[in-house]
């Protein structure tokens, strides 16, 4: 166990954002609250998950809702504090220690919030790796692990329980008309964990990994380094792209921004077209019309000159892009693991192919 | 016949331009003064003199004064900042991502009550009015009279905003009033720092519109007095003084909008070449494209009516130099307005583009034989260099892959080549150099309607949106018979159900005939 340093979590905001692979909403309002929380003295640990006791009971917190409602209501770690309380007070037991659902993007900053509100130390793991649009796209619905209960907060003293769901589905459906009911945001403490299941089937270590990537690219741009060369030495990741951005179009349906996203090569790919696909975050990529790169592989487009993350709700007409993959955590791969987040999970009749095979480590 | 005086008030020059219908009749270039009025009566006496004023229907100005006092730090008042919306939001005050030492000179008080409301305009708890009395008398008793509200969700339905400064009003008569509604749109920070911006800006803009006023008073126009604002629109003066931020960036789109009065063209990419930077910005239906993304001023984030512009360092002073790998790298360093002692051409030790552009033949500046020594083809990589950025970055500012013709205006427009990859063709319009001036002067009025709809069709969605629009323009000195629709996007809001649909509706106007007083 180490205390986090505000530099680290400035770090993990920038980290976040590019694991969120084009979704997860911008960590920057919970950065700030971060920020405010240390100048009031508040200090943060990261445990390592090796340290977690096989029955010690793990709190799994994540802000859910939507982003546009997010900007006006913004995030206080007030909330995410008191999901993780009222938990407690529901299952009549401490927690020993707090991890995220989901490291990419704003929820990846979201137990921090929680821990320095409650002095709980962060367990350095999560269930996705990344940001997916779903509740039941985690590592723990792969392990089949129990889906509730789930405490739901919001600032005027609103708090519900999922008691019980036969389902993750069910648990997706249950709590979304909740969150949708309270304002379309909500601070939520999903089912508990014990140490063990943690172990077993957390991604672990992605906090670290998230704070590693946000200084490799913070150092590369101090440096005036190329940032993207950063992420790819820091994550061990493949370039596939370089390019501008030729169209975008966007749809919401059943809740989500789905849509297509077409480049036109620059540089060693001139000539070369490549097609994104998205569902909140992105989810297949087409080199001139053969794909390329696929769910669960993480999508990552960044700005090709100051490498930061950009989401599929900011990518713009004439931006200039490079398409990055980087390796997607070992339980996704599994044909479990590819039911639940797989190509065909979100829709595309493909079979899965990593880019990363027959890539040497 | 339709007289109008465009006067731009920038931090070096003010320019002023008299228009007769579509002809520019006389147009001069004075130094700006420390007091901003002796300049402006110093032109608009030149106009005068020089053509005469009788039948000028209005004055319109555009100014850079109030974002330099941002950007400088100075002539700013302390502001009492109102925030509805506790329980929502509390542990993210006013200010909370403001840089340290602007927050220190603006930030006077900080208040937070209860109310708001959630995105289908419920309300998150009822306003506390109590709390906003006891707020109001705190900052009366601190001598606060800058006072900026914001309220969750309050552009869906500013009502607790307006419930607000009545009280306000109540307890400190006279108090200068911001509501966040007014400005911003949906991103409660984003939008409160430009009421914050504003607030603090009150005192300033009241009196820089009185010595506007005075300046026309002491050359005898009896004009009326508008001010342009960031969507190249006007506003009338009174108006204006409320809302100093919307005139942040009258500079640049004035000047946009000038070149396509000045070319007859109006949908472009427009650039301006100054000395250290070229400013790149598209113009639609004569008006500029808005920035949809957070802009930083003064080091704040802001989200509300700006011209999305694209900043690179090529200029007409920008250093050249040629890197160990013989690769030439043109700026962003630049000379600045130093350009007559520094540059090459002038006997200065820097090489600059403007001595490239002298070598090359494009430019009378000087003295060329101080560059006869640079060789040809270095000279010919230099302005390929500079072309190579103008390329990318106008290929940046296009909205899809069709040609687009390219207007070039500033005193570094000798950069632009005669012809970019993308670009149909470049134009290059006469008194390019008062094109802030003539922007001022074609300016029409505006107005905007910008927020979410329930339970409505798209079609009625977008109606409802262009009826609000049409209202406000009329309210802001619009003659609505003239008024025409510029621009309507609706974006689906993503995780909401329900259909929620946000809109954003634009109509523009020529300036009602009878004067309003």
């Amino acid at each position: 166990m180490r205390e986090i340093t505000l530099d680290e979590i400035e770090a993990l905001a920038v980290g976040a954002w590019v694991l969120g692979t084009g979704g997860g909403g911008s960590p920057y309002l919970g950065l700030l609250n971060m920020r405010r929380l240390y100048a009031e003295g508040k200090r943060v640990q990261l445990m390592d998950p090796d340290e977690l006791a096989d029955d010690d009971m793990v709190a799994v917190v994540s802000n859910m809702g939507a982003p546009l409602v997010g900007q006006e209501r913004l995030v206080d770690s007030a909330n995410i504090g008191r999901a993780v309380t009222l938990m407690e007070e529901y299952l009549g037991y401490s927690f020993r220690a707090i991890m995220s659902v989901e490291i990419g993007g704003n929820n990846g900053v979201q137990p921090f919030l929680a821990a320095a509100e409650t002095g709980k130390p962060v367990v350095d793991a999560d269930a996705m790796g990344r940001a997916y649009p779903e509740a039941q796209m985690t590592s723990f619905a792969v392990g089949d692990l129990k889906p509730w209960p789930l405490s739901l907060v919001d600032p005027r003293g609103v708090e519900g329980i999922v008691a019980k769901v036969p389902s993750w589905k069910w648990m997706e459906r249950l709590s979304r008309k909740m969150c949708v009911e309270v304002g379309s945001i909500a601070a939520t403490c999903k089912a508990p964990r014990t140490g063990a299941e943690v172990k077993r089937w957390g991604i672990l270590r992605t906090t670290t990994q998230a704070i590693a990537l946000g200084q490799a690219i913070l150092l590369a741009q101090k440096e005036h380094r190329d940032p993207v060369q950063a992420i790819l030495d820091s994550e061990k990741g493949l370039l596939l792209f370089r390019g501008k951005v030729a169209d975008i179009a966007r749809r919401t349906t059943e809740g989500f921004l789905r849509g297509t996203a077409k480049l036109d090569g620059l540089d060693g790919w001139r000539g070369q077209g490549f097609e994104l696909a998205f569902q909140n975050e992105w989810a297949v990529g087409w080199l001139d019309g053969v794909p390329r790169v696929m769910t669960p592989d993480l999508i990552c487009v960044l700005d090709s000159v100051s490498g930061e993350a950009i989401g599929t709700e900011t990518l713009r007409y004439g931006q200039r892009v490079t398409v990055v993959a980087l390796p997607a955590p070992k339980v996704f791969l599994s044909p479990r693991g590819l039911d639940f987040v797989g190509p065909r999970a979100f829709g595309y009749d493909l079979d899965f192919r990593s880019v990363f095979d027959g890539v040497p480590t | 016949m339709r007289r109008r005086i465009g006067i731009d008030v920038g931090g070096t020059n003010t320019d002023a331009v008299l228009l007769q219908d579509d002809q520019v009749l006389h147009a001069i270039k004075t130094p700006t003064t420390a007091d901003v009025l002796t300049g402006v009566r110093l032109a608009l006496q030149d106009v005068a003199r020089t053509v005469g004023t009788q039948g000028v229907q209005a004055v319109m100005i555009g100014t850079t004064h109030f974002v330099n006092a941002v950007v400088q730090r100075r002539d700013l008042a302390p502001v009492g900042a109102l925030r509805i919306g506790l329980p929502a939001a509390k542990s993210l005050p006013p200010f909370c991502d403001w840089p340290e030492d602007l927050a220190a000179i603006v930030r006077g008080q900080v208040h937070m009550v209860e109310g708001g409301l959630d995105y289908d305009g419920r309300p998150i708890m009822p306003l506390d009015e109590g709390a906003v009395a006891a707020a109001a008398r705190s900052m009366k008793a601190a001598g606060i009279s800058c006072i900026a509200v914001s309220s969750i969700f309050s552009p869906l339905d500013p009502g607790m905003e307006d419930r607000a400064a009545e009280i306000l009003r109540q307890e400190i008569p006279g108090a200068a009033i911001t509501l966040s509604h007014d400005l911003g749109r949906i991103g409660l920070l984003e939008r409160e720092n430009v009421a914050l911006l504003n607030a603090c800006l009150a005192p300033l803009a009241r009196h820089t519109v009185q010595a506007f006023e005075e300046a026309l008073r002491q050359a005898g126009i009896a004009a009326s007095l508008f001010i342009t604002q960031n969507d190249g629109t006007v506003i009338r003066a009174e108006l204006a003084a409320r809302f100093p931020v919307l005139s942040f960036a009258s500079g640049p789109t004035n000047s946009m909008r000038g070149a396509a009065f000045l070319t007859g063209i109006k949908d472009a990419l427009v650039v301006d070449v100054g000395g250290t930077t070229s400013d790149i910005g598209a113009l639609k239906a004569g008006f500029p494209r808005e920035a949809n993304a957070v802009v930083r001023i003064g080091g704040v984030r802001t989200l509300f009516r700006m011209p999305d512009l694209l900043s690179i360092g090529l200029g007409g002073g920008s250093h050249v130099e040629t890197r160990q790998d013989g690769r030439i790298v043109i700026g962003p360093r630049s000379v600045g307005f130093r350009l007559p002692e520094l540059a090459r051409i002038f006997g200065g030790p820097q090489l600059t583009t403007s001595d490239i552009a002298v070598r090359g033949g494009l430019l009378s500046l000087g003295d060329p034989r101080r560059v006869s020594d640079l060789d040809q083809g270095f000279v010919k990589a230099a302005l390929a260099e500079a072309a190579r950025m103008l390329e990318e970055s106008v290929d940046r500012m296009k909205t899809d892959a069709a040609e687009v013709p390219l207007l070039a205006v500033g005193g570094g427009a000798f950069l632009v080549p005669d012809s970019l990859p993308g670009v149909s063709e470049v134009l290059r319009p006469a008194h390019a150099a008062v094109a802030n001036a003539v922007g001022a002067a074609i300016a029409q009025v505006s107005g905007e309607a910008d927020q979410v709809f329930q339970g409505l069709s798209r079609a009625e969605a977008m109606v409802e949106a262009e009826r609000i629009a049409r209202t406000r323009a009329v309210e802001a000195g619009a003659d609505g018979a003239t008024l025409s629709l510029v621009d309507i996007e609706d974006l689906p809001i993503a995780y909401l159900p329900g259909g929620a649909l946000r809109v954003r509706a634009r109509v523009v106007g020529e300036i009602a005939a009878q004067k309003v007083t």
